[in-house]
């Protein structure tokens, strides 16, 4: 008993190839939109991984840009079969090759389903390699003058500009580590040796956050310096004051702007994927459909087409046995059921006669 | 004549195809030229609040204009060479032909104008922004003045982006105070003394806002008591070059639009060329075409030339023309009161005797 069996006249057969046809190219096209948006994630990825560490989150932009290239090969192979389809003659020269086709195009389409998942999923790895990442760079934003992480300060100044954020969680972050260098602090200054004694590691911590945390918005002039120091300024209140700084962590800001990207990313592999279920479901009917009218021998007949030829358990099972016997191959039979080729003398002393044939002793013993 | 070529029948088809395609991309050019102007003024829009005039706006203007005319200009050449080898339908766009001429000669020139003004209004562009900017870092502090609530952060903004400071330089910030009196606590004997020490009661100091700093520093930023050197540690104020943007806003502005202007002079001067191309070769077509027909054979060969006299001739025949045009509005009236006159009293023989004289003016 086939499943989802449907009859095909010829027209609707040349309908069908002629729908696939387009399908494919559909397909291409998608492959490449995909492979472009790779290649915009790896672009993105690497701009900012001075400030992800940790963890590899590349092996997302690498896939999808693998499988838009293989979703580009594969519809493309798929355009000339169906092209070729509409006259048995030619699908002759693809027969041989369609079934293969048709496997690969399967676990293709679960690649790309596996792909779709792979980016929603991405989100809790990128929040540790941003946590960590961001972290470090706070840490290093004073060491101007290390050779390799000279241009962190930079770096962590336009982010904060850019994404309008300061610090990994908020701006209080600041506070908890020493973001001016030793060079531009004058020890002799009795404020200064106050502040870097009263702190356990001798570092010079302050209430204060470096200029590119200051909000643009703000009506007043920014307030770096004494922060949580109402008196310092006038008509200064730090807990209700909401516009002078930004009050966003870069941790959270970075993971929303990746996630908005991953989010477009992930529905448009999803598309993908619809598109490639239902090529592979419309290649599989015209195979069985032309299949059969080569096996009526009439090209113009109408024909079966269907999905799988017995039900799901009878292929299941007859493909486990194809499976099994390929691993068998180079076993000798030596059961009852084996090969009645092969001779299989189980005491034989092969002293055949000039007629060539076995001594008695043979049959008294068998 | 002007350049005159021979024209078989197959050169005329081919010059008839050709031109086809070079109006087709002549009506690209004419797209393209449109959209370099609404970017133009979309950039200049965005800048427009630090800009006091707008009469630089004239070079946008003109470029979508002569983009859109060019568009129908173009397009309907590529309709008369269609039409032109069909001997039916070509006399029908004889009447345009002369108005189509001058259109698109206007158009070339009014390009070539568009090129010359971007760099003529550089000067006036120049001081727009100077007034504008100064007026921005003026207006800084009234953040809680109607009109004016966002002159802060359109200031800030301007100079993160562009990455400059002040109008010249950072030193416009020591001018003029940027710090709202309603920041500033009147009790405190600093304040008190800074007011009094300034003629016009004005807080100045040697600081500037924090959109100044230089990121690529890398000390953290300096904003206050930049003049002394004492305040800070390891600091020397005339060496000290990458604490702040150096650049002043104004030069940075300029540069900006003049490179966008610069930039599309290739392209607007490719598209002088195609158009000037695609005139040419329509008045070649053209006279070839309506030498063919004269001749009344489709197939022959005919001369295509760009003037049936040299320049000088056409020109006189054009200036007695216009004249004529000119002077025909004057008599008329005359010619009117007269003709009443002489009908009113005398018969057809005068009119008889004026009818042969006046058939005889346009033969001549």
């Amino acid at each position: 008993m086939a499943v989802l069996k449907v009859k095909f006249t010829k027209t609707r057969r040349d309908k069908l190839a002629q729908v696939l046809w387009i399908l494919n190219w559909i397909s291409v096209v998608t492959g490449v939109l995909l492979f472009c948006l790779g290649l915009f994630l790896k672009v993105e990825i690497n701009k900012r991984e001075e400030l992800m560490a940790g963890r590899d989150v590349q092996y997302v932009p690498n896939m999808l840009i693998a499988v838009g290239l293989l979703a580009c090969a594969i519809n493309f192979l798929g355009g000339k079969i169906c092209y070729d389809c509409v006259d048995t003659n030619k699908f002759l020269r693809w027969k041989l090759i369609i079934l293969p086709y048709i496997i690969c195009t399967f676990f293709f389409t679960f690649c790309v389903l596996v792909g779709a998942v792979m980016c929603y999923s991405m989100h809790g790895e990128l929040e540790e390699a941003l946590n960590v990442g961001l972290s470090d760079a706070l840490k290093f934003y004073k060491d101007t003058d290390t050779p390799g992480r000279c241009f962190l300060k930079r770096t962590v100044d336009m982010l904060q500009i850019h994404f309008q954020c300061c610090g990994n969680s908020g701006y209080k972050d600041w506070f908890q580590i020493q973001w001016i260098s030793n060079r531009y602090l004058d020890m002799s200054q009795k404020e200064v040796v106050d502040r870097l004694r009263s702190n356990v590691e001798g570092k010079y911590l302050m209430d204060g956050v470096p200029f590119s945390c200051c909000n643009v918005n703000s009506p007043r002039p920014c307030i770096q310096q004494q922060i949580n120091n109402n008196s310092a300024h006038f008509n200064y209140e730090h807990q209700t004051e909401e516009l002078n700084l930004w009050m966003r962590g870069c941790r959270q800001a970075l993971l929303e702007y990746y996630t908005h990207i991953m989010q477009s990313i992930g529905l448009t592999v999803l598309i993908a994927w619809l598109f490639e279920l239902s090529v592979l479901t419309g290649v599989r009917y015209l195979q069985t459909a032309l299949e059969n009218v080569l096996r009526q021998g009439d090209p113009d007949s109408e024909s079966d087409g269907w999905l799988l030829e017995n039900s799901l358990m009878e292929t299941a099972r007859t493909n486990l046995n194809i499976i099994k016997s390929l691993g068998k191959n180079n076993h000798i039979h030596t059961a009852n059921n084996g090969d009645p080729n092969i001779d299989v003398p189980s005491t034989s002393k092969a002293r055949y006669g000039p007629d060539n044939v076995p001594l008695k002793e043979v049959t008294e013993s068998s | 004549m002007l350049l005159k070529l021979k024209f078989n029948q197959q050169r005329r088809v081919r010059l008839a195809q050709g031109l086809w395609l070079l109006s087709w991309t002549a009506v690209m050019c004419g797209a393209f030229v449109f959209c370099l102007g609404v970017y133009l003024k979309m950039e200049l829009f965005r800048r427009a609040e630090v800009m006091d005039d707008s009469d630089i706006h004239a070079v946008p203007n003109i470029l979508m204009m002569v983009g859109l005319a060019s568009i129908g200009t173009n397009w309907i050449a590529s309709r008369i060479c269609q039409d032109s080898l069909d001997e039916s339908r070509f006399p029908r766009w004889r009447v345009f032909m002369l108005a189509w001429f001058a259109v698109a000669t206007l158009l070339c020139v009014l390009l070539v104008a568009v090129v010359m003004l971007s760099y003529a209004l550089q000067g006036r562009l120049e001081e727009s922004l100077k007034v504008g900017l100064r007026n921005g870092i003026r207006f800084y502090k009234d953040t809680d003045v109607p009109g004016r609530c966002f002159q802060k952060e359109t200031i800030d903004r301007l100079q993160m982006e562009f990455r400059c400071c002040g109008n010249n330089n950072f030193k416009d910030w020591f001018e003029v105070q940027w710090v709202s009196n309603r920041y500033l606590d009147f009790t405190s004997k600093d304040v008190k003394d800074r007011v009094r020490s300034n003629v016009d009661g004005r807080y100045l100091l040697d600081g500037v806002p924090f959109s100044c700093c230089n990121p690529a520093s890398p000390r953290p930023c300096l904003q206050n008591q930049l003049t002394d050197n004492s305040a800070h540690f390891n600091y020397d104020y005339q060496t000290e070059e990458l604490n702040l943007y150096s650049r002043g806003c104004r030069e940075a502005l300029i540069n900006y639009y003049m490179e966008l202007m610069n930039s599309t002079g290739p392209g607007v001067l490719s598209v002088i060329l195609i158009q000037m191309s695609v005139i040419m070769s329509l008045r070649f077509l053209q006279t070839s075409v309506e030498g063919a027909m004269a001749l009344e054979d489709p197939e022959a060969e005919s001369e295509g030339f760009l003037l049936e006299k040299g320049v000088k001739e056409t020109f006189e025949d054009v200036k007695v023309k216009v004249l004529t045009m000119l002077k025909a509005a004057q008599i008329n009236p005359e010619a009117a009161a007269a003709a009443e006159e002489s009908c009113g009293g005398a018969d057809a023989e005068n009119g008889g005797e004026k009818t042969p004289v006046k058939t005889s003016t346009p033969a001549s």
